[in-house]
C-alpha cells in the first residue's frame, strides 16, 4: 500500500497544476517550501521519493508527474502529464480546430526535419493549406505566439522547436502517430528531435545535443558508440548545458517555465 | 425524494421562460432525481469496479479542466459528457470524486447552487506566503481582490460599488483607465472575480440610474480567513485587530474550512 498523502504533497501538486511544468531546481525549492509550510519532515535529496508518493495516488487518475530532459538546455524538468491522451486533446479546450490542425502540421514538419525544428516560413505555408479553415499570416503569427506562451513550442530566430513540456506530455501520442519516423536518443533513450545523427547509412543512430556533449566530453577523436565510424559533427560544449539559469546563455534557446498568464476561455 | 421533485418541477416552470438549450439541460438534470434505489442496485452490479474506477477518473479530469477556467460545473454537463450510462450510480461516483479531490489534491467540491446543481472546486489548503515567487501566477490580482474583500468586510458585508472604485483610485488603480498590471480593472473586478465566485456584484433594486453593490462571493467565504483580513487591516492602520470589536467577533466565529490541519 502506498504512503498516504499529506498537505505538503497536496500543495506541491497544486503548484504543479497551476504551472504545468517546472525546472528541477524550482522543484527542489518547492519541495523544501511545501515540507516546511506544513511541518513535514524534509530531507534534501529525496525529491523523487516525495514525488513518487504523489504519483502513486495520481496513477488511478491516469495522471503523473514526469521527469525529463530538455533538448534545448540539457536541464531536467518535472511536468504533470495526462496518461489518457492518445491525441493532442490536451490542447483541445484551448484552441480552435484549425489552430490544432496547424499544431499537428508544425509537429509533422519538426519530426520530419534533420534539425528538429520548423521555420516560420514553412509553418506559414502550411497555414495556407489547412483543411479546416485557413489562417492568415497575422493570425498564424498570433497562434504561434500563443503556442509559445502556453509552453508547447519554443522559438529562436524564427525557428520553432517542441518544448520539453510538449515532448513530455505528448510522447505517447507521437510514438503512436509517427512510429518509425521518430528515433530515440542512443544515450538516454528518449525521443530525439534536436539531435545529431551518425552518417553511416547502416547505422543512423541519433543523440540529443546535450547527450552528445556529455558523451563526448573531453574526447578529441569522437566515434559513433554503435558502429564506431568517426563522428563527423561539431561536439557542443558542456558549459552550454550546465548553467543553472539558461537565461545567461544567448546561444541556446530558452525553455519557458514562467507561469502562464491567465487566459479568458475562448468558449465563454 | 418528493421535496426534490417539487423543486425540480418548480425549476422546470421557470425554464419554460428561458431558452430551449437551458430547458434541455434542466430536463437532463431532472432525470437524476427520478432514479430509484433498485435501479442503483442493478447499476452497481452491472459495471465492474475497473469500469467504475475509470469513470471516477474521467469525472475528476472533467472537473479539473472546467475549474482551470473557473467555470462552475453543472451536474447536467457531468451527466451528459462523462457519466452517460453510469447515471444510476452517479451518487457513488460523485462521492468517490469528492474523496479523491480532498485526499489527493487538497480541494473541496462544493455545491454552490443546490437547486440547479452547480459545483465549484475550492482550495482546502490555506494560502501561504514565501512560496517561490516565480510560481504564483495570480499574485497581483489576489492582492487586488484582498483589498476589495477587506473593504467589504470592514463595512459590514455589503457596500455600494462606488466605495470600491474610490478605494482603488486612492491606490492608483483607476477602473476607468487601462492598468499596467491588471488591464481592464473594471472587467477584472466585476466579471472575472464574480465569475470565479470571489465577489458578488448585484443590482440594487429600484435605483435609477442602476447602481450595484458588492458582497463576498461563495468562494471567498470558503477560502479566505476573515481573521487574516482583520490582521491585514490592523497592520495597515497600525491598530490591534481586536479594536474593531464587531468585525473581530464575526471573524472569530467565522472559522473557515480551510483552517483544518492535514
Amino acid at each position: 500500500m502506498s504512503r498516504p498523502m499529506a498537505d505538503s504533497h497536496r500543495r506541491f501538486l497544486q503548484t504543479m497544476m497551476s504551472n504545468g511544468i517546472i525546472s528541477a531546481s524550482q522543484a527542489e525549492a518547492l519541495h523544501k517550501h511545501c515540507c516546511e509550510a506544513h511541518g513535514a519532515h524534509y530531507v534534501a535529496d529525496r525529491l523523487d521519493d516525495f514525488i513518487n508518493v504523489i504519483n502513486a495516488h495520481l496513477q488511478p487518475l491516469f495522471m503523473y508527474i514526469r521527469k525529463g530532459m530538455s533538448e534545448e538546455n540539457g536541464l531536467e524538468y518535472y511536468a504533470l502529464v495526462n496518461m489518457t491522451e492518445t491525441d493532442i486533446t490536451r490542447m483541445a479546450t484551448d484552441y480552435a480546430d484549425n489552430e490544432l490542425e496547424l499544431f499537428r502540421k508544425t509537429m509533422d514538419l519538426i519530426v520530419d526535419s534533420e534539425s528538429g525544428s520548423a521555420s516560420s516560413t514553412d509553418i506559414l505555408n502550411c497555414a495556407d493549406s489547412l483543411r479546416t479553415k485557413k489562417l492568415k499570416k497575422k493570425e498564424t503569427e498570433q497562434v504561434l505566439n500563443k503556442f509559445v506562451q502556453d509552453k508547447w513550442l519554443n522559438e529562436k530566430d524564427g525557428e520553432y522547436t517542441l518544448s520539453v513540456r510538449c515532448v513530455l506530455e505528448m510522447e505517447q501520442y507521437m510514438r503512436t502517430i509517427y512510429q518509425d519516423l521518430i528515433k530515440v536518443c542512443h544515450v538516454c533513450h528518449n525521443i530525439a528531435l534536436q539531435s545529431q545523427m551518425c552518417e553511416n547509412p547502416t547505422c543512423g543512430i541519433k543523440m540529443h545535443l546535450p547527450c552528445v556533449a556529455k558523451y563526448f566530453r573531453a574526447r578529441s577523436d569522437p566515434h559513433c558508440p554503435s558502429c564506431n565510424d568517426f563522428w563527423p559533427h561539431e561536439i557542443p560544449e558542456m558549459q552550454r548545458f550546465q548553467s543553472q539559469s539558461s537565461q545567461n546563455l544567448p546561444s541556446s534557446s530558452k525553455e519557458n517555465t514562467a507561469p502562464a498568464p491567465s487566459r479568458r476561455s475562448r468558449r465563454s | 425524494m418528493s421535496q426534490r421533485k417539487k423543486a425540480v418541477s418548480a425549476s422546470q416552470n421557470k425554464t419554460q421562460r428561458r431558452s430551449q438549450l437551458l430547458l434541455n439541460e434542466s430536463d437532463e438534470d431532472a432525470t437524476f432525481s427520478q432514479i430509484t434505489s433498485s435501479q442503483v442496485q442493478r447499476a452497481r452490479e452491472n459495471f465492474t469496479s475497473d469500469q467504475i474506477d475509470r469513470k471516477v477518473a474521467e469525472v475528476v479530469q472533467f472537473i479539473l479542466i472546467k475549474d482551470q477556467k473557473k467555470i462552475p460545473i453543472r451536474r447536467a454537463d457531468i451527466g451528459k459528457h462523462v457519466i452517460k450510462d453510469y447515471k444510476h450510480i452517479y451518487t457513488d461516483i460523485i462521492n468517490r470524486v469528492c474523496r479523491t479531490f480532498e485526499q489527493v489534491f487538497g480541494l473541496k467540491l462544493v455545491e454552490t447552487d443546490p437547486k440547479n446543481h452547480i459545483y465549484i472546486l475550492i482550495n482546502k489548503l490555506e494560502p501561504i506566503h514565501g512560496e517561490p515567487v516565480s510560481m504564483r501566477p495570480e499574485n497581483p490580482k489576489k492582492g487586488l481582490l484582498f483589498v476589495i474583500l477587506s473593504v467589504i468586510f470592514m463595512k459590514g458585508g455589503v457596500i455600494k460599488e462606488n466605495l470600491v472604485w474610490n478605494t482603488l483610485k486612492k491606490l492608483r488603480v483607476d477602473p476607468g483607465e487601462k492598468h499596467d498590471e491588471f488591464g481592464d480593472v473594471k472587467k477584472v473586478v466585476t466579471d472575472e472575480f464574480v465569475r470565479q465566485k470571489y465577489l458578488e456584484y448585484v443590482k440594487i433594486p429600484h435605483t435609477e440610474p442602476v447602481e450595484y453593490e458588492f458582497r463576498w462571493g461563495l468562494r471567498a467565504e470558503k477560502e479566505v480567513s476573515k481573521l487574516k483580513i482583520l490582521e491585514f487591516v490592523g497592520e495597515l492602520f497600525e491598530q490591534d485587530p481586536q479594536s474593531w470589536t464587531q468585525q473581530f467577533r464575526e471573524a472569530s466565529t467565522a472559522g473557515t474550512s480551510s483552517q483544518r490541519t492535514s
